[in-house]
């Protein structure tokens, strides 16, 4: 059953120097207890899609077009208190610096409880021991004791831990995860990794992995939808997208991964660098760093179908 | 936390000593009393015998010495002018000065936060442009003449409110108090708005900044990407970063409100120290002068402690570090 669906969003900042479509046509689907990786480089605009669905882009953005549903209920037509009847209830969302996202001056117990309340009719001792209970799944120790402590006191895996169960308090149907490990050290990223993992399984729910690290996302994701300049550009099953990619883009990602390279040889790595989001080129906005680009590549690229696989590329590899 | 405090007090005394000495010097250096206390034509003799009789005839150490000595008994001196004890003069005028002070703080206070927090929310908009604007005018126009167009408007024009004087304060729990009183209370309105009208500026400003640096944090989109209420967010997470910023210049500017009350308390004729001084430096009336300035650094030095102790209860990262 669909979880969530995302149809046509677009989320434009109007600045000054011009219109930043930092979203611009994204669709994607996703089922109870599937988990997507969304992939892609700084300014894709991976994040903002994550914030769409949780209507909290910040000013100047806004959404200006799409659908995104959710349970079947439109989010764009939902009133601001209904939007925050879900957030940290039915859908919830971890960031990516634990170091920034807890308040440093209230205690972990303080801002655990406020997030239980704000849901839930019960009394301060019932939410405290809910939130005991959610530190004591992501495994830190001795829970009753911590929730005295303010996150200063909290090494960053712990943070980012705390902010899990946080986030996981009410059981909700969809995390997003912006890039919730990037900050940490490879030891702790491997755990964190495998505990959302499994506690998602456990509780059924839908997930959204934001990364820039495909080595990640390729461990954990069902599926992969990679993103460039504002649009996926193509989606699939995990094992298809990475073993046959169709999108130059994602093959270049793939094959710049360290671990997919030969000892001894150069890192391969995508020429140029990501256009800007208000001087993206007409037509497939990778077309300038592209091997494979032609003569159609000036236009506006259509989606290609062809389930369960979809990318948007005139010249897709695989085909001669 | 009490070793801090201990240390703290520590230094105090030697604030303190170090002040009186300075003060000391300083007062001796202004002129010499007796020019003010005997009339023109005094004799020789007399002049002498006044020097004796108040000890002004002595060495700057001894009588520094001496001073010192009957300090730490307690014994400030007689006021050359009042003929009473120095300390005794001063007490009885703080309590106006207090009350004058610590009006006008609350009402910047309770007025200022709420305009900041409400600029700092909605920035760009009419509200925070006209709170902003308002706010210059509050701490560039000059004070007195604040004070002056005050007296104008609700005391000559619209005749509302008194402009000089206490009235008749009160007595509430055996404290004589302008809040007792309904006249205690209209006589202290324009001076208490005068005098908060700078302060109030400066934290409207501050509390706005605060608030817009405050809420484009990570911890601020977390908070509602838990679900929490707008209300919630900036009252409780904004609000608690914010004001450790705040209660540090609310240090610094209840000694500015003492300070500039000189100014206000000479406006509105208001019976308090500010204007005891002012009369004191002219008559140089040696004892009030440094009695006062002693009191004032004590005030000054409790305040400090005060607001460090605040630090350590607003922000938990203070507090880890002092233990």
């Amino acid at each position: 059953m669909t979880l969530l669906e995302v149809s046509e969003l677009k989320t434009w900042f109007e600045t000054p120097a011009g219109t930043v479509k930092a979203v611009d046509g994204v669709s994607f689907s996703l089922a109870k207890g599937e988990i997507i990786g969304l992939v892609g480089e700084s300014g894709s605009g991976k994040s903002i899609t994550g914030f769409s669905i949780l209507g909290l882009v910040d000013p100047p953005g806004k959404v200006v077009g799409g659908t995104i549903r959710f349970n079947g209920e439109d989010l764009r037509a939902a009133s601001e208190a209904r939007l925050r009847a879900l957030r940290g209830d039915r859908i919830a969302m971890i960031f990516q610096d634990p170091m920034m996202t807890l308040n440093p001056v209230l205690s972990i117990g303080t801002q655990m409880v406020e997030t239980v309340l704000a849901h839930r009719r019960m009394s301060r001792a019932d939410a405290r021991a809910k939130a005991r209970d959610a530190l004591g799944r992501v495994g830190i120790p001795r829970p009753e004791e911590r929730l005295d402590a303010y996150p200063h006191e909290f090494s960053g895996g712990m943070r980012q831990r705390v902010a899990i169960a946080t986030a996981l308090l009410h059981e909700p149907d969809l995390i997003i995860a912006d890039e919730p490990t990037t900050a940490l050290d490879v030891t702790i990223q491997s755990q964190i990794l495998s505990e959302v993992q499994g506690l998602a399984a456990e509780m059924g729910m839908g997930l959204i992995w934001i990364s820039h690290d495909l080595g990640v996302v390729a461990g954990l994701a069902d599926r992969i939808a990679v993103m460039y300049a504002g649009r996926i550009v193509e989606e699939g099953p995990r094992d298809d997208v990475l073993d046959t990619p169709r999108h130059p883009y994602t093959s270049g990602l793939v094959a710049s991964a360290p671990i997919a390279n030969e000892r001894g040889k150069p890192l391969r790595q995508i020429r140029g660098s990501a256009p800007s989001a208000l001087h993206r080129p007409e037509g497939c906005a990778f077309r300038p760093r592209c091997d494979h680009a032609g003569d159609l590549c000036v236009n506006d690229v259509p989606e290609t179908c062809a389930a369960p696989r979809r990318w948007r590329c005139f010249y897709p590899l695989g085909s001669s | 936390m009490t070793t801090f405090v201990i240390r703290r007090l520590m230094q105090a005394v030697m604030v303190l000593f170090a002040t009186s000495l300075i003060v000391f010097v300083a007062v001796y250096a202004i002129g010499d009393p007796l020019e003010i206390l005997l009339p023109s034509d005094a004799s020789e003799a007399e002049r002498a015998q006044v020097a004796r009789s108040l000890g002004l005839d002595l060495p700057l150490p001894v009588q520094y010495g001496r001073f010192l000595w009957a300090a730490l008994h307690g014994d400030f001196g007689n006021s050359f002018v009042y003929n009473r004890p120095a300390m005794e003069v001063i007490f009885e005028r703080l309590p106006a000065t207090l009350e004058l002070t610590i009006t006008a703080l609350l009402m910047s206070l309770l007025i200022g936060l709420p305009m900041g927090l409400w600029a700092g929310n909605r920035p760009g908009t009419m509200v925070d442009e006209s709170v902003m604007t308002g706010s210059i005018l509050g701490f560039s126009l000059p004070h007195f003449w604040q004070g002056m167009m005050l007296i104008m408007i609700f005391a000559v024009w619209l005749g509302w409110l008194p402009s000089t004087g206490r009235g008749e304060p009160g007595t509430i729990f055996g404290i004589t108090t302008s809040f007792a009183s309904w006249d205690g209370i209209r006589h202290l309105i324009l001076p208490a708005i005068n005098l908060s009208l700078g302060n109030m500026a400066v934290i409207i400003r501050l509390t706005r900044t605060g608030v817009q640096e405050t809420l484009p944090l990570d911890f601020v989109k977390f908070a509602r990407a838990r679900g929490l209420s707008e209300r919630r967010i900036l009252l409780v997470h904004v609000m608690k970063i914010i004001l450790i910023p705040i209660v540090t210049v609310i240090g610094i500017e209840f000694g500015t409100l003492v300070a500039f009350a000189v100014v206000t308390e000479t406006i509105f004729a208001w019976p308090g120290v500010g204007k005891l001084i002012i009369d004191s430096i002219n008559a140089l009336d040696r004892p009030v002068v440094v009695a006062y300035i002693l009191v004032m650094v004590t005030l000054f030095i409790a305040i400090n402690l005060a607001v460090d102790v605040a630090y350590s209860l607003l922000d938990p990262r203070i507090r880890s570090r002092a233990a």
